[in-house]
């Protein structure tokens, strides 16, 4: 059995409600991804997906529980803890791409090492520009990200997610704007990556044809997982 | 991407790039400020210098005066009501002058010592006689402490034992011309014929009607202080740390020392207060730019909020994200003080031109310090990054889930 990438024991999230109640939104999960993984997640909205997405990539924290990424326990981390550890270990691609527009395609490629490094430097560029050429988007390396289609931002935002070589992808709806040719095209190369890395995936959907290509889908209802 | 360059340098740079109008508005406005605290600056450093040059134009900025006279009663036991005269003040000398004022000389500040005689006389010419106050000099440390040679507007700077330099209300007073003779007496007296060798306009009617310069042995003569100074004329380095050096020298030598600060209190104070008033506008002005600075970044922040959420989730940390913002007030401040400044020197360049006196020459003389850039640049620099504390810390706090969703 691969290595467990992601682990949640019984977490929960609650937030403020009216007249000062606690809301409840997600009811105890477990949840176990392993190394090598491309798991679909779906669900309707409102069920808690995106906020069981915010609490595996610690931009949140649970009510309850316990979540272990890449072998850390995360509830005992400070801030500064959890920001160094989603850096270093997980990889975001959200729905509408959110790229830095005041940078390149490359620049933005580069930005989660910057960001880890402090200074660009030259291995820096080389590997976002070997990432750019894995989505097929050397020719574009230079440009600034608004000039892109979307499906082309997406898979700047692809490279953007693995170029600190992260243990876990994180992925809501990435293909959810996007047209059929293009959502095709940015979920084979998640898939790639999933396949030649061993990276680990979490992909959001609404899409039931890109869940079946999937190692396995999860359902998750009212805060609770009910298959996978 | 400059490889030198750290990640918050870089990030900082492209925001302000990237909001091209709204970065120029924010720089045009802190430079008018910046341009509006140097102007007010050079003009207000430039207006005191004139208005101290032409007041203090013909004293020293510490005059050293021996310590009154006081009647001591000769029994020391207590007496009842006893009744104790005070002392007419006489001339008389500083004792030991020489050696105090080498010891005022090494006093901190001090640039030049001279001693002078100065004393009341009559000028006589003809028919004609003015009181008049008799200063001897020593005519090359003197020239340094007040520049009469400067002023003098008929005949030669010179002094020999039987010349005098006379002013030019009391030149017409006694029709005197350079050349003519006249007497100078004492109460004491002694009366000597001098020879008028200039005349001297120190452009104040009264101080040319009655002062009377001659050789310090001339006057020692005439007012029977032989080898002695009435006064020790002092000039300092800097004009407003008279008063504390005046206290020093009074430590120092036990001697009565009066600095231009006491004896023109109500200019001082007049000073003082046209100091306040400005450094309270510039003061408003600095508030205006940094209000200015802090809502364009305030709105920055908030345009922003989306990629701050990105750049929080790939791994920026709050210290990051809040320098980022800092870097772009103090760029913001900076560059504006480049501009600033050039404004500033164009404006002084303008008024110099167009404002002048009626005789053409200079309102009076502005000079524009290239300390008073680098303060500007540093200050201003301060006051943006001062401005973008609270925008970053701001930007610092944002949760990412919620900045990403918008």
């Amino acid at each position: 059995m691969a290595e467990a990438v992601v682990t949640l024991e019984g977490v929960r999230k609650s937030y403020p409600g009216a007249g000062g109640a606690q809301v409840e939104v997600l009811h105890g999960i477990d949840l176990v991804l392993h190394q090598g993984e491309f798991v679909a997640l779906m669900g309707p909205s409102g069920s808690g997906k995106s906020t069981l997405l915010n609490l595996v990539g610690l931009l949140d924290r649970p009510s309850s529980g316990h979540i272990r990424i890449a072998g850390s326990e995360t509830t005992t981390l400070d801030e500064a803890g959890l920001t160094r550890l989603r850096g270093r270990s997980i990889g975001f691609v959200f729905q509408y791409h959110y790229l830095v527009p005041a940078f390149t395609a490359i620049e933005n490629v580069m930005m989660p090492m910057l960001l880890a490094q402090g200074r660009p430097d030259a291995p820096m560029r080389e590997r976002a520009a070997g990432l750019l050429e894995q989505v097929g988007l050397t020719a574009w390396r230079d440009s600034k990200v608004n000039f892109l289609s979307g499906g082309q931002q997406q898979r700047v935002a692809i490279a953007r997610a693995l170029a600190m070589k992260p243990s876990l992808i994180l992925a809501d709806e990435p293909t959810g704007n996007l047209d059929t040719a293009s959502a095709d095209s940015v979920f084979e190369v998640m898939r790639e990556a999933n396949r030649s890395r061993g990276t680990a995936v979490l992909f959001v959907t609404h899409n039931p044809q890109l869940a079946a290509r999937c190692d396995r889908t999860m359902q998750l209802v009212d805060g609770r997982i009910l298959a996978g | 991407m400059k490889s030198w360059m750290p990640f918050e340098w870089i990030a900082a740079l492209r925001f302000l790039g990237e909001g091209r109008m709204q970065t120029a508005f924010i720089i045009i406005g802190a430079s008018i400020g910046v341009g509006v605290v140097v102007f007010m600056s050079a003009i207000l450093t430039g207006m005191q210098a004139n208005i101290i040059r032409r007041s203090l134009l013909a004293q020293a900025h510490i005059v050293i005066q021996p310590a009154q006279e006081v009647a001591r009663p000769l029994r020391e036991e207590k007496q009842e009501a006893p009744i104790v005269q005070k002392r007419t003040q006489r001339l008389i000398s500083i004792d030991q002058w020489q050696r105090h004022a080498e010891v005022i000389r090494a006093i901190p500040g001090v640039d030049v010592v001279t001693p002078t005689v100065s004393g009341a006389a009559f000028a006589l010419r003809g028919d004609a006689n003015r009181s008049v106050t008799l200063t001897g000099i020593d005519t090359e440390d003197y020239s340094r402490i007040v520049p009469l040679p400067d002023k003098v507007v008929a005949g030669t700077w010179r002094l020999t034992t039987t010349d005098v330099l006379i002013g030019t209300e009391l030149a017409l007073d006694l029709g005197a011309t350079v050349g003519d003779k006249m007497r100078i007496a004492t109460p004491n007296g002694t009366t000597l014929t001098l020879t008028v060798s200039g005349i001297f306009d120190l452009g104040n009617k009264g101080v040319n009607e009655r002062q009377v310069y001659v050789l310090l042995r001339t006057a020692q003569d005439l007012l029977n202080l032989v080898g002695g100074a009435s006064n020790l004329s002092v000039t300092v380095k800097d004009i407003w740390a008279a008063e504390d050096i005046a206290q020093k020298i009074n430590a120092a030598v036990g001697l009565e020392a009066d600095s231009w600060i006491r004896t023109n209190n109500q200019l001082f104070l007049a000073l003082n207060a046209q100091t306040i008033s400005n450094t309270s506008l510039r003061l408003a002005v600095a508030a205006c730019v940094a209000l200015g600075i802090a809502s364009v970044l305030v709105v920055s922040v908030v345009q922003k909020s989306r990629e701050i959420g990105i750049l929080r989730a790939m791994g920026a940390s709050r210290r990051q994200v809040m320098n980022v913002f800092l870097i772009q007030g103090g760029i913001v401040g900076l560059v504006g003080s480049f501009f600033g400044t050039g404004i500033a020197a164009l404006c002084l360049k303008l008024w110099a031109a167009i404002l002048r006196n009626p005789d053409g020459t200079p309102l009076f003389l502005l000079t524009f310090e290239p300390g008073l850039a680098v303060w500007a640049a540093v200050l201003a620099t301060l006051t943006g990054v001062g401005a973008a504390v609270t925008p970053a810390r701001r930007a610092a706090r944002l949760d990412p889930v919620v900045a990403i969703r918008g």
